[in-house]
């Protein structure tokens, strides 16, 4: 008998190891992913990379289009997504009734939250680049990019609004307030850090999509710092992408480099959403 | 003696859906009295009481058969409009519910958004000296709301319904989340406030009924049994019902 | 001055209208994806038959003599997902249970965070960490594997995934209520027999939903395949060859100089929509999934 139960016991423990090392390997591979990187790319990171264009000789390359690019997309759709994505939210948890057409509301948006990147792209190049004849420019881009994180703001709006206690509405009404003058009040500046939070982890995504990107057009070789929302553009993810898929070595450096700039964003920006989140949940101790 | 009805409700019922939580209820508030409804859990107090100042509007499947007449109007017609009734029907709820501003905003918010133009200043503190609640928080007006105790907490929500200056208070047993020194004060608060309000409290609490209300409902199971002057409810109940509710041969 | 109570309601009104219309734009993205997809479809089944494409082993849209059979490229996707599967999901349910079962809240501190910056890092960087250090790695213990291959790709994929799978499977194990944990230890059993006898089957439905969606993500990732896993449409089971994934292809046309109108453009319509309805009918399983075996704990 207790030959057996030995046998149980030993088995059990096997398990446990087995799971904490499955468990801790994601701490290695992350080690190894980020160290293989910036050993790769450390040494091409100097000014003259962050501030050239690119070029056919890996010495002269830089990504200056590029992080302008970004920048300029993020912006962009920073202000196209936000708003439509917040007034959805808004909508649908103090506006709507629940009926059959806010659930199919609601299941459409969590279906659009998985459909693959590469669709939006499909769907951009139709309807913004050929259809409403943009061209290849940052509108388009920026316009498919707000769709593809819009589900994303949505979800991430209505999350921060449900969390608001219905006590606080209702006193609200009490006092005669309409239900716009409570949301403008009283929900939203309480929902507004979570609402904000969920905005800046739908940014670090946008950030680093490619293939939509791809599909609307935004070149792999611009020499150029865009103007307006009319010209053509490069982002860090294409210009990373572009250099990945050359042959030469020195060009696979660069791309290192490159996704060492494209992480140090994305680190600072969910550095700055995890900030916001933290010094929020002071306020408001429900 | 001028016993001026103010809120009345002519065969009123009140369901959730097709399930009946009011039947037929018809009753007389008077214009500043402070009338206490009683009754057993779920006899339907609270949805009664929440029907005045149509809070029940916010709830999916709510029905409402009969009239509920505010100054001889029907609060449900079509041509009321909810949100003006509310300005003067005024709610102070169970569990204590400011804003999580300061205090100061707290009071000024329902009056700013109705167009209010007077002294700010002069408003909050009159509202804090007429809830009992200035002396204690007098230094601090602009301190968050949410930093009080949880009486001082209801005195604010008690100062932020009269800052409306409305006419009639609804408090859904605005005690029971308190300690009993907190539950003294807003008792002998509520008996300052008749003389310019009238008041309609729901308690599960007969002796706080019995100290603090003229008139008394009582309600079971969703109907009126009796109603009447306090004194005469808790020394010489009509109904059986009530006397044994009140002697606490059930509750 | 005060404005008249039916003003408003009809500023009211009025806000409510414009929130309405930004819920709206949700449902015009998702009727423009299938309108969009159906109708260029449709152009490119009146010039290959649907048997072709949905049977056909050849894949050469491009170049002559053309074909139009999908087989290589989905079989190409499906290396990817198996692969992916085989890592995300032993290693992601591994972790699922030790972060609810065995770790202690310092421990959860640590880990949660680093599955959410392995989930937060964009695609291209794992196509490049594929192409750069585990092609290599994978050329130097089998010297026959191709430069582009599958397996790094699925890899990748599956680190890539495993994140969506431990937090999902988090999730399930921990809304188990402690009362069957209990139930189990107090019947004498170890660790090990009450986690699979008793915890797992009870988390059933979430735990298969999380593998349903990762897979999904699986099937529609892009980036990754596109730089690690080839450009060769290819129909095979071996992990170490270079095929071509639906998306890649995808990639692949858009980076051409394919005119538009022409069969080769309405190819990435005809597998876009297979690359949509495959996705969609995985969430809408999962979500089935979800609802039908609900565990119900009061």
């Amino acid at each position: 008998m207790n030959d057996i139960l030995s046998r149980r016991k030993l088995k059990a423990k096997i398990f446990r190891i087995i799971a904490t090392i499955s468990t801790w390997s994601s701490i290695i591979i992350l080690i190894i992913l980020l160290g293989n990187i910036a050993l790769d790319g450390f040494s091409n990171i100097n000014w003259t990379f962050l501030s050239s264009f690119p070029s056919r000789f890996p010495h002269k390359a830089g990504i200056k289009a590029a992080i302008w690019g970004s920048i300029w997309m993020l912006a962009l759709v920073a202000i196209i997504a936000v708003p439509i994505g917040v007034s959805a939210a808004i909508y649908l948890e103090e506006y709507a009734k629940k009926n059959k057409l806010s659930r199919f509301i609601e299941i459409n948006i969590a279906n659009l939250a998985g459909v693959p990147s590469i669709i939006y792209g499909i769907l951009g190049l139709t309807i913004f680049v050929r259809f409403f004849q943009l061209d290849r420019s940052l509108l388009a881009g920026s316009l498919t990019m707000s769709l593809l994180i819009l589900p994303v703001i949505i979800m991430a709006a209505r999350e921060a609004i449900k969390a608001v206690p219905k006590s606080i509405r209702l006193g609200a009404f009490a006092v005669g307030a309409t239900r716009w003058q409570t949301i403008q009040s009283h929900v939203l500046p309480a929902s507004t850090p979570g609402i904000f939070t969920g905005v800046i982890l739908a940014m670090s995504r946008a950030i680093g999509e490619t293939a939509p990107l791809i599909m609307i057009g935004a070149l792999t070789y611009v020499a150029f710092v865009p103007e307006n929302i009319n010209d053509p553009f490069t982002t860090l993810p294409i210009q990373i992408y572009n250099w990945v898929s050359r042959p030469q070595v020195e060009f696979h450096h660069l791309a290192a480099a490159g996704i060492i700039v494209l992480l140090v964003v994305l680190l600072t920006m969910n550095a700055t959403a995890i900030l916001i989140r933290n010094r929020s949940l002071k306020k408001y101790k429900w | 003696m001028n016993n001026k009805i103010i809120i009345e409700t002519k065969n009123l019922t009140l369901s959730y859906g097709k399930h009946p939580a009011i039947r037929d209820c018809n009753i007389q508030f008077l214009k500043n009295k402070v009338t206490a409804i009683i009754g057993p859990s779920g006899c339907g107090k609270s949805t009664l009481l929440r029907t005045f100042n149509r809070m029940n509007d916010f709830i999916d499947n709510f029905n409402i058969e009969g009239e509920v007449l505010f100054e001889g109007k029907d609060i449900n017609h079509s041509d009321m409009d909810p949100v003006e009734i509310r300005k003067r029907i005024g709610m102070v709820f169970q569990k204590p519910n400011p804003f999580p501003k300061s205090i100061f905003d707290n009071i000024i918010w329902g009056p700013n958004i109705n167009g209010f133009i007077g002294s700010q200043q002069e408003l909050v503190e009159n509202c804090l000296i007429d809830a009992g609640l200035f002396d204690e928080v007098k230094d601090r007006l602009n301190s968050s709301a949410m930093e009080l105790s949880g009486g001082q907490q209801q005195r604010l929500c008690i100062a932020r319904a009269i800052a409306m200056k409305p006419e009639v208070i609804l408090m859904d047993e605005p005690a029971s989340a308190l300690d009993p020194k907190a539950t003294m004060k807003i008792e002998e608060l509520i008996k300052k406030l008749k003389k310019s309000y009238t008041i309609i409290i729901v308690t599960h609490n007969m002796q706080q009924a019995a100290r603090i209300s003229d008139n008394t409902a009582f309600l079971y199971e969703g109907e009126l049994i009796e109603y009447g002057k306090t004194n005469s409810i808790f020394t010489k109940p009509d109904k059986q019902q009530t006397e044994d509710y009140i002697t606490g041969r059930f509750g | 001055m005060r404005l008249l109570f039916r003003q408003i309601n009809l500023k009211e009104k009025g806000i409510e209208i414009f929130l309405s219309l930004s819920a709206f734009v949700s449902i015009l993205t998702t009727m423009g994806i299938i309108m969009i997809l159906f109708t260029e479809s449709f152009q490119f089944f009146k010039n290959v038959s649907p048997v072709e494409f949905f049977f056909g082993t050849q894949w050469e849209p491009l170049l002559v003599p053309k074909s139009f059979g999908i087989l290589p490229l989905l079989s190409g996707t499906l290396i990817i997902v198996a692969g992916s599967a085989l890592i995300s999901i032993p290693f992601g349910v591994l972790t699922a249970i030790y972060l609810s079962q065995f770790a202690s809240e310092k421990t959860r501190n640590i880990i949660k965070p680093v599955l959410e910056i392995l989930a937060g890092i964009p695609t291209v960087v794992y196509g490049f960490f594929a192409l750069s250090f585990i092609t290599p790695i994978l050329r130097s213990i089998l010297p026959f594997t191709e430069v582009f291959n599958a397996a790094s790709a699925s890899i990748v994929v599956g680190i890539m995934i495993l994140p969506m799978v431990a937090s999902l499977c988090d999730d399930a194990l921990r809304s188990v209520p402690r009362s069957l944990k209990e139930g189990g230890f107090a019947l004498g059993s170890t660790d090990f027999e009450v986690i699979k006898g008793v915890l797992v089957p009870s988390a059933f439905s979430g735990i298969m939903a999380s593998f349903i969606l990762a897979l999904s993500r699986a099937f529609g990732e892009t980036m990754a395949v596109t730089i690690a896993a080839g450009a060769t449409p290819k129909l095979t089971i071996n992990p170490l060859e270079s095929i071509q994934t639906m998306t890649s292809y995808i990639v692949q046309v858009s980076l051409g100089d394919t005119p538009q109108g022409g069969i080769e453009y309405q190819t990435i319509f005809a597998v876009g929509i297979v690359l949509f309805g495959v996705t969609l009918l995985m969430n809408f399983f999962a979500n089935w999934v979800m609802n039908r075996y609900r565990e119900v704990y009061e």
